[in-house]
């Protein structure tokens, strides 16, 4: 069955978009991911122009993620106290993305600034926590106990810093410097690449800051409804690119899918999941690496210049 | 003065031809719908030929060829190139008034039906638009592989495309052919020009238009979302908090 897309200007199989948002969805409802890395490049496959599929893509992630976040706030598994602290940081780091996104561009060289920072941040977020996963597995094959949580007097230098706050649900008290930094790279490169953030959100919290898995997901799921929904509104006004039949097609697939996905994510052991996400990211990173390295079937490309400067 | 007066009629016989064709064209639709139902449709064109009492007889017959122009777009060719390690975009090519759409029927193999200068002055034949020279800016010869690139991509998208036995003829002089128009080729202004030939020579040519326009739903959130951009994304952000909102309380299980 196919449906026109007033936006897209073209027309979709409305079960093969369905099936991608419910694909989408349960990866996004299992890891506490937006999932905008996976989605935005299916969409364009399919033929969908490249600002529609970034800009409608968004719709999906706020509607997804409203849906892990409700479900996270009643299994008390949401720090918003942290939360709101990411969103402040992410708010910041997005427009001086959106900065450097110009800059970029009028350098000419923006499609090589964001292949780059895709393979860079995927594979290199993506190894750190294979390696840990790996590290996790074998120290437990050994029978010794897998040492997540912080213990007494064992504190990183960079959480002590000043303006220390207590994170009562994330079993956190650290300062809220490298919070709001962590935040701030995150919306920074979220801006830059047009996606959520909450691949590099997710291990950050988990490694850096030692937070527990389930409200890790949570609280980065809070942090992309803001974020996002933010996004989409600016994209809607700046570019007119949303197109909400096809959001509605991709949101009605994508809360299905993350329904089950969290489901799905209780029953998953926490080194288990990490092991999952790590070979997820590995993945796309090296997809993306494969697609600045092979030699291109073809060589040339066509893009349709939308203002003419 | 006599001379002056036969070159200007010289000349003036070129422009317009003596031979007194007059090509009489016509379209089954001048404004195709676009529905929610949408997948692409064809255009049929009919065309017929009247002659008057000096016309010369002919003794090839009549040749016919249909050129559909669809909206014009800025496009940018670029190559990748290794550099290193890595293959990234180097050289581009801009073609700043490229159709979207680009169509091209024909009664017969292009070659047989006009010599190659007039194929290249006139513009006819896909070839010919796509190499003419206002088509982007001329560099020696390095344009070339991207004229190319720009007929292949589009090609292979269904965009642009020459069919040699497009045009049917009825009778000697009533012609048919049927544009097809993929479901991508966009919205807006189509222009149509059939030209007629007989042995090589130019000897009439219409242009005629039809408009592909989205309606009711599609027509209207198009508006919306150009003319009330601010509510289009708010309203878009509700629904998408409120289905999410939705699948939480379906999917509840206490």
């Amino acid at each position: 069955m196919q449906i026109y897309l007033p936006i897209a200007e073209m027309p979709v199989s409305v079960l093969l978009i369905l099936g991608m948002g419910a694909a989408v969805g349960f990866i996004s409802g299992l890891f506490g991911i937006g999932g905008g890395f996976l989605m935005t490049p299916l969409l364009i496959f399919l033929g969908i122009p490249p600002a529609v599929a970034v800009a409608t893509q968004s719709a999906q992630i706020v509607a997804s993620s409203t849906t892990s976040s409700l479900n996270a706030l009643r299994r008390k598994a949401l720090d918003f106290k942290l939360g709101t602290i990411l969103v402040a940081g992410g708010f910041i780091g997005s427009v001086l993305g959106v900065w450097f996104f110009a800059a970029a561009r009028r350098a000419g060289q923006l499609d090589l600034v964001i292949v780059i920072s895709y393979v860079t941040l995927f594979t290199v977020v993506g190894s750190l926590m294979l390696k840990e996963s790996l590290r996790e597995f074998w120290t437990k094959r050994k029978g010794g106990s897998v040492r997540l949580r912080r213990q007494a007097g064992e504190h990183a230098p960079y959480l002590g810093l000043p303006f220390r706050v207590r994170f009562y649900r994330s079993k956190l008290y650290a300062s809220v410097i490298p919070i709001l930094g962590l935040a701030l790279f995150v919306g920074f490169a979220g801006a830059l690449l047009g996606i959520g953030g909450g691949f590099i959100m997710v291990p950050a919290l988990l490694y850096i800051f030692r937070v527990p898995t389930s409200v890790v997901v949570g609280t980065s799921q809070f942090q992309i409804v803001c974020t996002t929904l933010v996004a989409l509104i600016l994209h809607a006004v700046a570019n007119q690119a949303v197109d909400i039949v096809l959001a509605i097609l991709l949101i009605v697939g994508g809360v299905f899918g993350a329904q089950f996905g969290a489901r799905a994510g209780r029953y998953l052991r926490a080194e288990l999941f990490r092991f999952l996400l790590a070979l997820l990211l590995l993945a796309v990173g090296l997809r993306f690496a494969m697609e600045l390295v092979v030699h291109p079937d073809e060589p040339f490309s066509i893009t349709v210049q939308e203002s003419r400067t | 003065m006599r001379a002056l007066v036969l070159l200007l009629s010289l000349c003036w016989a070129s422009l317009v031809p003596a031979s007194a064709e007059t090509l009489i064209t016509s379209l089954s639709n001048h404004r195709v719908l676009i529905t929610s139902n949408y997948t692409g449709t064809s255009i049929a064109v009919f065309g017929a030929i009247e002659r008057d009492a000096q016309t010369i007889s002919r003794a090839t017959g009549y040749d016919a060829v249909v050129t559909v122009r669809g909206p014009t777009q800025y496009l940018v060719v670029r190559e990748k190139e290794q550099i290193g390690p890595v293959w990234i975009n180097q050289e581009q090519q801009k073609f700043p008034l490229a159709p979207s759409y680009l169509g091209v029927l024909m009664s017969a193999p292009i070659d047989e039906i006009t010599s190659p200068q007039l194929r290249q002055r006139q513009k006819i034949g896909l070839r010919a638009i796509i190499d003419a020279p206002d088509f982007t800016n001329v560099r020696d010869g390095a344009d070339q592989p991207f004229r190319d690139a720009l007929y292949r991509l589009k090609e292979q998208e269904g965009l642009y495309h020459e069919d040699e036995r497009g045009v049917t003829f009825l009778t000697p002089s009533i012609f048919r052919a049927s544009i097809p128009l993929p479901a991508t080729a966009p919205p807006g202004n189509y222009d149509v020009e059939v030209t007629l030939l007989a042995d090589t020579v130019i000897l009439a040519r219409t242009i005629t238009h039809f408009e592909l326009v989205k309606t009711g739903f599609e027509q209207q959130v198009g508006e919306v979302a150009r003319d009330w951009s601010v509510l289009y994304g708010l309203t878009t952000a509700l629904l998408a908090i409120f289905f999410g909102w939705g699948a939480n309380v379906i999917f509840r299980r206490d």
